[in-house]
């Protein structure tokens, strides 16, 4: 499957992929030992003249075991998951870079706090669908919805995360690689849904200042709009 | 050896025979077996309007914004010369998941075979209440009609998912339904009603109505199976109808149950829908696995594999499901430390599970396996219910399921044990038919069914979990819209054309259906040589089913008994020199 999953480039993302393979391959094994044992028996104990079936009701010990040793695994898996799920998800790190996204039908509205770094002010920057941000940063989403409930989907960043109207989620990552990703809605919308969607780009520290140069007017509460 | 037979056949004769006419047999019944039938038929024909659903989906998904072949009649601005706009495409999946869910899935499982069975199952005349069990049937018809009556609707049908999520559904401005989605609630909450009428007869009927010598634990699993879903309805339904109840205030009266701008609050709408909609999922399957062990047993002509664990793995399964459902909404904005919680929940409720499969595998361990239509129907279903239940540990685990939530890997899960269930159902048609018809349906055209069947379902549904890895959202009406989507588009219509397949391999079971009902072979009193209740009587048994009402003197799986010369014995047959013949093992 490993080529399925789309490139990670996120801080969590390895570890999001670490638990999906170990997952995959005790599921891999159980599925195997089920279906052979399975065609296994179909073939051996297919009818045949003469024979009469074993008469069993069953056998304690064997259901036990096969009680317990799933029940073990489903435990370890739980105490591997909290670790990771503890740290995207409870214990974020301080942010070096904080943005806006307010989700509505269909697109995702941008704010950028503006030099003073505060939201509500008049040097704060808004854009539809263009999320620039440094890479190598611990970046801080403060989402909200409009509307509905959307989902802010980062693939590449193994990130998803619902917009509810009404509430301000704090979402963070950090991107490891420059580029551009694509960010989709993921929570049905309305009839705009399929296509609601923007761009995130991981800038260096250079082209994000370069982007902002040339993106940004030089007077405040400028709209532009962006996407591609 | 010196035996009795208490079969009802000789006796049957006998029973008092009543003409009631066309309109008291065959529409307005009050016998279950009646009743069961009229489930049954209409639970496959919402599944031909639930499967055509399925197809247009399938076509968009494949060759998005094409005009659907043989759909050019549909007026604007529901589809354009046969092609598909997003918000058709949005009623398009939600319409299909309502309608195989609550119209197809329960009809048939719950309404038809739980009809169908019970009495029969626990040597009942009837049901405890024949009235209340016609009322539930016509209640039901009504809750169809009115989901059907909102496709003609202004606006269309419901397009917010069956799941419904406020605030889209609640207010008409962000979907531009109106009527469509306040009829979805109308008929869901007349369905409830027509459950709840059910699930009250099935609860009474088993309790109080078994034969004599039919304890709880000789009753068959599918019976099981049948009180536990009925118990599960009884207590998840109101949640349904009040949660939808408030739905429909915000829609229409104004109310904000839902609606943030008012005070309301969404995730009030997802807690809801999920503590009724996972005990649903069980409701739904647990019938299917209760068919699948009967089955199972007889044609590996060997009593079930641990038969007090498959009982009591149902009602762990029953008893968790209760503390499940924030699984849903790993990633809703809910507190994250409720998602450990509901984590651990719901791995351990995959162990009940993993029991259940672990056992069917145990009964066929030593068998002398008949591969009969039936059985390969029921063999799908464990072969499916594998993976469908192995691929719900990735998301049960929260970090995966940040990235796999509301993709097609999700679809790919929910289709191979909800759309699973279509194996488990083809099994009991094909296993009860003989005693619901009087007659056999073809063997030979039932195992091609199965062969197609089961190969195009799992090139239809398998291919969707790699697409859910490759991130593919769900829902999503246009997937060449996403550049990361577009290598993925071959798959896609890989599984368009194999969905297409899947679609035609049920004509031979349609053909053979029919014309076994008309035309198949005479069924005999006890085809398939199995001891439960129902096969002690006539096929189809009369009215009233047993001449004497049976006496239950064993657990209802001893099959290939050292105690017998043929390799099953009745639950109802006594062994004259055997005093202690009748306690249970």
């Amino acid at each position: 499957m490993l080529r399925w999953l789309p490139e990670n480039v996120s801080t969590f993302g390895g570890e999001i992929d670490s638990l999906f393979y170990i997952i995959y391959y005790l599921t891999g094994a159980a599925f195997i030992l089920v279906t052979v044992l399975m065609i296994l028996f179909l073939v051996m104990y297919r009818h045949r003249e003469g024979r009469k079936a074993v008469y069993s009701h069953g056998n304690t010990a064997l259901e036990l075991t096969w009680t317990i040793i799933p029940a073990v695994i489903f435990v370890a898996l739980s105490f591997m998951s909290v670790t990771t799920w503890g740290r995207i998800k409870a214990h974020a790190p301080p942010a070096d870079f904080q943005v806006q996204v307010t989700a509505k039908q269909f697109n995702w509205e941008i704010v950028y706090p503006g030099p003073d770094k505060k939201f509500g002010t008049e040097d704060d920057f808004q854009v539809d669908n263009d999320l620039h941000v440094p890479v190598h940063k611990v970046v801080h989403v403060i989402l909200k919805s409009k509307d509905v409930i959307h989902s802010f989907f980062l693939p590449n960043l193994r990130l998803k995360q619902d917009a509810v109207p009404g509430r301000d989620i704090l979402v963070w990552f950090e991107v490891t690689k420059p580029g551009k990703y694509e960010l989709p809605c993921a929570e049905l919308c309305g009839f705009g849904h399929s296509g609601m969607r923007g761009w995130l780009y991981a800038d260096g520290p250079d082209d994000y200042q370069k982007w902002v140069q040339e993106t940004w007017p030089g007077k405040s509460q400028a709209r532009v709009t962006g996407g591609s | 050896m010196s035996e009795t037979t208490a079969t009802g056949s000789a006796q049957a004769a006998h029973a008092p025979h009543v003409e009631l006419g066309f309109w008291r047999t065959y529409l307005f019944s009050t016998d279950h077996k009646m009743i069961g039938r009229q489930f049954l038929f209409l639970g496959l024909f919402m599944l031909v309007i639930g499967g055509t659903l399925a197809m247009m989906m399938r076509w968009e998904l494949a060759w998005p914004e094409t005009a659907v072949p043989g759909f050019r009649w549909v007026p604007e601005p529901y589809m354009y010369e046969g092609i598909i706009p997003p918000q058709t495409y949005n009623a398009l999946f939600t319409m299909h998941a309502t309608i195989m869910i609550f119209l197809v899935v329960m009809p048939i499982m719950v309404g038809g075979f739980g009809n169908f069975l019970i009495p029969l199952m626990i040597g009942a005349r009837d049901m405890a209440f024949p009235k209340l069990n016609l009322l539930s049937f016509w209640v039901g018809l009504v809750a169809g009609l009115v989901m059907l009556s909102s496709f003609f609707v202004p606006g269309g049908p419901a397009a917010s998912g069956w799941t419904a999520y406020a605030p889209l559904s609640a207010k008409t401005a962000y979907t531009g339904v109106e009527w469509g989605q306040n009829l979805w609630i109308i008929s869901l909450i007349i369905l409830g009603i027509s459950s709840l009428m059910g699930s009250i007869n099935y609860i009474t009927t088993v309790v109080n109505m078994r034969a004599p010598g039919m304890t709880y634990f000789r009753m068959p699993l599918v019976i099981w199976s049948l009180f536990i879903t009925a118990i599960l309805l009884l207590l998840a339904l109101p949640v349904l109808t009040a949660a939808l109840a408030m739905l429909l205030f915000d829609r229409l009266f104004g109310t904000s149950f839902f609606i943030p701008e008012g005070g309301g609050e969404p995730l009030l709408w997802q807690h809801l829908f999920w503590f009724f909609g996972h005990p649903e999922v069980y409701v739904l399957v647990l019938p299917a696995m209760g068919v699948t062990s009967d089955i199972l047993s007889t044609f590996s002509r060997k009593p079930i594999f641990g038969y007090h664990a498959m009982a009591f793995s149902m009602i762990a399964i029953a008893f968790l499901s209760w503390v499940v459902w924030g699984h849903h909404m790993f990633i809703s904005g809910m507190n994250p430390v409720m998602g450990t919680a509901f984590m651990m929940s719901t791995m351990v409720i995959a162990v009940p599970s993993a029991i259940k499969t672990f056992n069917w595998l145990g009964t066929l361990w030593g068998g002398s396996i008949r591969f009969t239509s039936p059985m390969l129907f029921a063999l799908g279903f464990v072969s499916n219910f594998l993976i469908g239940g192995l691929s719900g540990i990735f998301m049960a685990s929260t970090p995966v399921d940040i990235f796999i939530h509301d993709t097609y890997y999700i679809v790919a899960h929910f289709h191979y044990v909800v759309a699973g269930i279509i194996f488990a159902l083809f099994a009991a048609v094909y296993y009860w038919f003989p005693k619901m018809f009087g007659r056999t349906m073809n063997e030979s055209w039932g195992k091609i069914h199965f062969i197609l069947t089961y190969t195009f379902f799992n090139l239809t549904f398998f291919p969707m979990h790699i697409l859910g890895v490759g991130g593919h959202m769900r829902r999503i009406y246009n997937p060449l819209q996403y550049e990361f989507l577009q290598p993925l588009q071959p798959l896609n219509i890989f599984m368009t054309v194999s969905a297409f397949l899947l679609a035609l391999s049920q004509i031979p079971f349609v053909a053979n259906f029919f014309w076994s009902l008309f035309a198949g072979k005479k069924a005999e009193e006890n085809p398939w040589r199995a001891n439960t209740l129902e096969w002690a009587t006539s096929s189809p048994p009369p009215h009233g089913n047993f001449g004497a009402v049976p006496v239950v003197y064993r657990a209802p799986y001893e099959f290939s008994s050292p105690e017998v010369k043929e390799d099953w014995l009745p639950q109802n047959r006594r062994l004259g020199t055997e005093s202690t013949a009748g306690r249970s093992h």
